[in-house]
């Protein structure tokens, strides 16, 4: 298991310093600093191994954190453990920064010594850190506050305390979807996917049992034979989304993985999605698709290189989605190569900067409708050099965000049910949205 | 809240200022300078002169304080072990405070204290806290087990607290069971051979109960727990692997990776034509997609396994081409696990899109990326026979970018183009030609130079070509100077005309000029050959080399099936068992997949299964070294042709012109070369015997030949060569401190030789070594000091052969060929013991008359008689006849009654106790009967081991 954890600042020196297991010595945190902080060459792997000792690193800005052992252990639980890590530093203080971990360094022992036991991770869930370590005592609680805590932390619904209350019960749903792409000059889709994230921000009273439903190719067509009393369902509530590409009924899922409240061995025997939510934000369910995405812009490069010393640009976008639609925040990124010396630009719309640091002409456009078309073309002055390696042409890439989900993804329905208070699903207030943006989605030219 | 300030005082005397600080009577400046000294600490400055002034402050009731005393109590109680003392009290009164989380905080702080004295105290609150109503306090008590454990194993024992810690597993709460499922995972890799988890059916259904309510964390702890677990058959792995599935969607990667460890080992059990074990390879392959969405940490981690699942079963990815193509954004080390991976999953399919996306990545930045690239070009060309034209052209395409390293590493992938598929792509020869010049690496250079070698007679300026490099031959690594020999001794073959002069220039540049003795030996063995036979030299240099197979950088299929039990793990990331990385005791045990028991295939019995690791897995494909390996390829062929030169210089030259020119200078090389291999009768058969055909494969070490030819030079007047098994490890380094001993016994001319390899896998030189046996049933004793006469460095391995006499101490061992050693060297003294083959006793005497014979085998009463089966033998009697004489086992006579070959036969031990034998073989039936009668009954049982060891091998 985990031996000790240690956080480095840029310069490799020790923030802080935390030995669980008595084979880890106090010179593996310099073995670590000497070897991977400062060695010469690029992190060639996260995983690093001196002297017989593991060490395990991810670095968040400019903040080193390295879990090490000298053990046969689960490598991705160490991983998944720093990520917690993090996420939990970042819901207590904020940015993880130089001067954050400082200035909290007393809380993060403190946290440190409650999530991890003999490099054996604990409940890590922040709902429940919360409620206990509290960086201002916890004498003034009741024994039956203690009993609740304890129950809690070690309970099967480890990630919701009992008791909450909210006068108005309100959900909010939002579909988060990054689309990716890769696509040949041709215009041939080499690979493209979307990954996309339910994310549920619930301020319910109680213990709701909820129950999740979307345009899941597998349950439709399981409906589909077997009776429409659940389609009924769907018909009243009033989650139909506004997709973007059309009547499109269900979707084929690839894959899809859950946040640790829904059972899912329910999941995989029935395909439904069920769970008592944490309180606040937490993310439901991540999945990915492949079939039928729809693309929301398309890239037609055109380079040529003109002699010796200029290469001539044009790329035009087309958007591809309903005209009554807007996609915002477009950025197209054309890579120039390094001997630029000087480029001309002329775009239809939008504005367009050619940004040496960068080694790139940035275009940047705010909003778009669907079905439009627009144009940029450039001519790159080079200066002549005798680098006999040719330029690598990195592919072009683009930015933007939609108001409907690439995947077609639909929300159908979200029932609430809470049998000990006198609340009801048609109670609840519920707002979903959709949001595509770009993940990697590039075109090579 | 700005902690910060603590970070930042360094200025001198602090210790005082802190220690005044402690003992103040203000709590807040009390607190403030706990902070102080944890800061101090945090940053490696030596506080524990404060370990008093800091204890005070732990009676108190704000926690935070008390947290940071704990925290540099667990620092620092070993370094002042008797003051840690003070604290006991402490703790004590805690674990009874009413408040669950300062009674689990006192244990468990008290469990990372590894100060014997307190351990002894902590039992008592421990027992309790065990059984405490509050679950928090149980589940921390749990690991508190594990912890002192950790410090104290035979307390841990004596007090009971297994058992507690075993009832836990039936606990009501889920994560007191995962806790208690880990601390005993972790104790009972300790203990490999105690039953400690006791893993029954019942044990495991609690477990996968246990598995849908805990955390995250705790369905880690459990899924890693149920992959040691073996079902007793295909039902029960069916039921489990149904209950593992809906892991596969859990969010959390590590979870998602141990459920594939499970379904992958257990999978191995259930009959391939079953429906669900098709359903089940379905599944796992969106989860393995999945994980390459995560963060580029964990997806580097899930790269690694997916490489082996990959290896292991192919067909769970073979459409998932795409999500492997590299992005450019990833990081270096994920582009370099997903090319590997790509190359695997190549087929004629989808190799169009996989040769596009690498010829993208041959223009990338960096350097490894876009070796990498190019050599997997070359791999694809090589695996899949309908792109190799494409590949040839993609990497013409790239020499001409002039890139250096891409000019290089596709000269490299060309020769192994070429070795695939010969005489099909010699017209890119002329452009390859054209960079001789940039060629600055060793593995380039010999890679050109084999292919000038190999097409000498179509470049019209092979020789010149050659003689270039001739110039700085001894500038040269040994790679390039071997391969420039061999292609001056091939284009000789050739063109014998015109490169006489070139040939002899090589010839004196690697016997005499060289101090490598590879080189040296290389060349007085192709001097040899043309100057014998130049005729055969000619078949033998230029004989037809064997294609090279198409799978490369596989994983051995028995480390594979071990890596596959470690999926997730730290192993699986390495590609190195857990013992490669892994001190002490823990991780030993190596792991199997379980063996197959599904009604169909219920033929084998489960022990041999594991016995043989699973077995190889089916077709396994041969396995190339690596790439620049291809002169492992060049000895073998220079050792293996079915030639049976003796030692009588050549007359024979007349045939090449160049012949007087080179004899002239041979004559005393010829002489002496002769005397010392050629004068060996047995050199001779060897080479006769040794097989005609080349082996198919390269995966055999070079090595392997050599020592081939050295055995049967020892084994002189032996017809087969006594049988010698091979060498195992009989003593690990981990259990040496670094020092790793394996070895074999061997009888040769009628000495009995302990073969041991040393190797030094320690830090430090070792020196000084001796041996010593224990009393043994034979009375073997070493017959002279071990002789390792230079220290052996980190690393080092040393072969060294000790003779062993038969006139020790006698004492009757179980079983009766058991013997303990003792080896000492400069560290310590080590504790190993072994069996040895039983046929390293016989003796060279060991015929009997026929008639004495007869006489024995009626006198030896009936009742000493015992009968074995030797199964799967596919022997005819006369070639087991040969084989057993080899092993000092002698036949007497023969008899065949209906079919069925009678022999009889006789052996006599050391020790002068005679055994006879009775070996029945029928032809066509590849089962044996052996029946052995003996004075000593008890040797019947090791001489019929040998029986079976010496005829199967």
């Amino acid at each position: 298991m985990i031996g000790g954890l240690f956080i480095y600042n840029h310069k490799g020196e020790v923030l802080i310093s935390r030995v669980y297991r008595d084979d880890i010595g106090r010179n593996a945190v310099d073995a670590f600093r000497v070897n991977v902080i400062h060695a010469r060459q690029q992190v060639r792997s996260p995983v690093t191994n001196i002297a017989r000792t593991s060490f395990f690193h991810v670095k968040r800005s400019n903040i080193w954190l390295a879990a090490v052992t000298k053990q046969n252990v689960n490598a991705a639980m160490v991983f998944e453990f720093l990520y917690k890590m993090c996420d939990v530093m970042t819901a207590y203080f904020g940015k993880i920064s130089e001067e954050n971990i400082k200035n909290n360094f007393v809380l993060i022992y403190e946290l440190l010594d409650e999530i991890l036991d003999f490099g054996y991770p604990q409940n890590s869930e922040t709902g429940a850190l919360k409620t206990f370590i509290t960086q201002t005592g916890i004498k003034s609680q009741s024994k039956e506050e203690q009993s609740q805590i304890t129950s809690q932390v070690t309970g099967q619904i480890g990630w919701r305390r009992e008791g909450i209350k909210y006068r108005r019960n309100e959900l909010f749903l939002d579909v988060l979807e990054s689309v990716n792409l890769l696509m040949s000059p041709q215009g041939q889709v080499l690979s493209a996917h979307v990954s996309g994230r339910v994310v549920m921000k619930s301020y319910l009273s109680g213990m709701p049992e909820c129950k999740f439903g979307m345009n899941d190719k597998i349950v439709i067509d399981k409906q589909g034979k077997g009776g429409a009393s659940e389609e009924a369902a769907a018909g009243k509530s009033d989650l139909g989304g506004s997709g973007g590409g059309g009547g499109k009924q269900s979707i084929a899922i690839d894959d899809c993985t859950f946040h640790q409240c829904v059972r899912l061995s329910k999941f995989d025997a029935e395909r439904s999605i069920s769970f008592i939510p944490p309180d606040g934000e937490c993310e439901l369910m991540r999945y990915r698709t492949t079939k039928d995405i729809i693309l929301p812009f398309r890239v037609i490069p055109l380079v040529r290189e003109v002699g010796r010393t200029k290469l001539e640009v044009k790329v035009v976008i087309k958007s591809n989605f309903k005209p009554s639609l807007l996609a915002q925040k477009i950025e197209v990124r054309i890579p120039t190569p390094l001997n630029t010396s000087g480029v001309q630009v002329i775009c239809m719309k939008g504005k367009a900067k050619y940004k040496a640091s960068e080694n790139a002409i940035v275009w940047k456009i705010k909003r778009m409708a669907g079905m439009k078309e627009s144009q940029i073309s450039a001519e790159i002055e080079l200066l002549p050099t005798n680098d006999k390696k040719k330029w690598a042409r990195p592919p072009i890439s683009m930015n933007f965000e939609v108001p409907f989900a690439p995947s077609g993804l639909k929300v159908r329905y979200l029932k609430v049910f809470e049998p000990k208070l006198n609340y009801s699903d048609h109670d609840v207030i519920k707002w979903v949205r959709y949001i595509g943006r770009s993940g990697i989605y590039e075109t090579r030219c | 809240m700005t902690d910060s300030k603590y970070f930042t005082t360094t200025k001198k005397g602090e210790i005082f200022e802190l220690k005044a600080e402690l003992n103040s009577d203000k709590k807040e400046k009390k607190k403030e300078a706990v902070k102080k000294v944890i800061a101090s600490m945090t940053v490696g400055k030596d506080v524990s002169a404060l370990f008093p002034d800091v204890v005070n402050c732990m009676q108190t009731d704000n926690l935070e304080l008390k947290k940071l005393v704990y925290l540099y109590l667990m620092n620092y109680a070993k370094s002042q072990p008797d003051m840690a003392i003070m604290a006991v009290n402490t703790f004590v009164k805690d674990c009874e405070d009413p408040n669950p989380l300062i009674r689990a905080l006192a244990v468990r702080t008290m469990g990372c204290i590894r100060v014997d004295k307190i351990t002894e105290y902590l039992c008592e609150p421990l027992r309790k806290c065990l059984k405490d109503e509050d679950p928090y306090v149980r589940k921390t008590a749990a690991v508190c087990v594990a912890k002192l454990h950790d410090i104290n194993a035979q307390l841990v024992e004596d007090q009971g607290f297994l058992d507690t810690l075993k009832d836990l597993i039936s606990d009501s709460n889920p994560m007191v069971v995962a806790n208690a499922v880990a601390a005993l995972s972790e104790i009972a890799e300790s203990h490999p051979n105690s039953n400690l988890l006791d893993l029954n059916p019942q044990s495991i259904n609690k477990l996968l109960t246990a598995l849908n309510e805990c955390t995250e964390w705790g369905q880690i702890f459990i899924l890693d727990c149920l992959a040691n677990y073996t079902p007793r058959d295909d039902r029960e792995s069916q039921s489990i692997c149904e209950r593992v599935t809906p892991r596969l969607s859990h969010a959390n990667s590590a979870v998602v990776l141990s459920a594939v460890k499970v379904l992958m080992k257990f999978m191995e059990m259930l009959p391939k034509d079953l429906d669900y074990y098709g359903t089940l390879l379905k599944k796992l392959a969106p989860p393995l997609v999945t994980l390459l969405s995560a963060e580029p940490e964990l997806q580097y981690v899930a790269l690694r396994n997916i490489n082996l699942i990959v290896q292991k079963r192919p067909e769970i990815l073979k459409h998932e081409m795409k999500v492997f193509f590299v992005k450019y954004n990833d990081p270096i080390y994920v582009k370099l696990e997903k090319l590997d991976i790509m190359i695997r999953l190549a087929s004629q399919a989808n190799i169009a899109q996989v040769l596009a996306e690498l010829k993208e990545y041959a223009t990338e930045v960096d350097v490894d990326f876009v070796r990498k690239a190019v050599r997997a070009i070359g791999r694809c060309a090589i695996k899949v026979e309908q792109s190799a034209e494409r590949c040839v052209s993609t990497l013409l395409d790239l020499i001409q970018t002039k890139v250096n390293y891409v000019v290089q590493e596709a000269i490299v992938v060309i020769k192994d183009i070429f070795r695939k598929y010969p005489n099909k792509y010699e017209s890119v020869i002329a452009t390859l030609c054209e960079n001789l010049d940039s060629l600055d690496e060793p593995e380039a250079r010999a890679a050109m130079i084999w292919i000038v070698g190999e097409y000498a007679e179509r470049i019209d300026n092979a020789d010149e070509l050659l003689e270039s490099f001739l110039e700085g031959f001894h500038d040269e690594s040994t790679q390039v100077q071997l391969q420039l020999l061999t292609a001056i001794v091939k284009l000789f073959l050739k063109k014998p005309t015109e490169t006489q002069e070139l040939v002899q220039q090589v010839l004196s540049l690697a016997t005499q000029d060289s101090d490598n003795p590879d080189l040296r030996d290389r060349g007085y063995i192709y001097w040899r050959l043309l100057s014998t036979d130049p005729v055969a030299a000619k078949e033998v240099v230029l004989a037809e080399k064997p294609l090279i197979s198409e799978e490369t950088d596989l994983i051995e299929p028995t480390l594979l099936e071990e890596l596959i039990c470690h999926i997730g793990t730290l192993a699986s990331v390495y590609h190195k068992p857990p013992s490669a990385f892994v001190e002490g005791s823990r991780g030993v045990m190596h792991k199997r997949l379980p063996a197959r028991t599904g009604s169909g295939e219920g033929t084998e019995c489960p022990d041999v299964g594991n016995a043989a690791g699973g077995s190889a897995p089916e077709a396994a494909p041969s396995i190339i070294p690596s790439q620049g390996d291809l002169l492992g390829d060049l000895l073998n062929l220079d050792l293996a042709p079915p030639t049976t030169t003796g030692p009588t210089p050549s007359t024979s030259g007349m045939q090449m012109g160049g012949m007087d020119l080179l004899g002239g200078g041979l004559e005393s090389l010829v002489g002496t070369l002769g005397g010392d291999i050629g004068g060996s009768p047995a050199m001779g058969a060897g080479f006769g015997a040794a097989p005609a055909v080349m082996p198919a494969s390269l995966n055999a070490p070079v090595g392997g030949g050599l020592g081939d030819l050295f055995d049967l030079g020892g084994g002189v007047g032996m017809p087969m060569g006594a049988y010698i098994p091979p060498k195992t490890v009989w003593l690990p380094a981990m259990k040496a401190k670094g020092l790793e001993i394996s070895g074999t016994f061997a009888r040769r001319a009628g000495v009995i030789q302990m073969e041991l390899v040393l190797t030094n896998k320690a830090m430090s030189v070792m020196t000084d070594f001796a041996i010593q046996f224990n009393r043994n049933s034979f009375g073997l004793a070493p017959a002279g000091p071990l002789q390792v006469l230079t220290p052996l460095g980190p690393n080092q391995t040393i072969e060294v052969s000790l003779p062993l006499s038969t006139v020790g101490p006698v004492m009757k061992m179980d079983p009766l060929n058991n013997l303990q050693v003792a080896v000492k060297n400069n560290i310590d003294v080590f504790y190993f013991s072994c069996q040895y083959p039983i046929s390293m006793l016989f003796v060279e005497d060991g015929k009997m008359e026929r008639q004495v014979f007869l006489a024995t085998w009626k006198d030896i009463p009936n009742d000493n008689e015992s009968q074995f089966q030797i199964q799967d033998c596919h022997l005819n009697s006369e070639a087991a006849s040969n084989k057993l004489q080899g092993s000092n086992i002698f036949t007497i006579a023969k008899r065949t009654v209906e079919g069925q070959d009678m022999l009889y036969m006789s052996i006599k031990l050391s020790n002068g106790i005679w055994v006879l034998a009775e070996l029945k073989v029928q032809a066509g039936n590849p089962n044996y009967t052996i029946s052995l009668k003996c004075r000593a009954p008890e040797v019947s049982q090791c001489v019929f081991q040998c029986y079976e060891a010496v005829l199967k091998n």
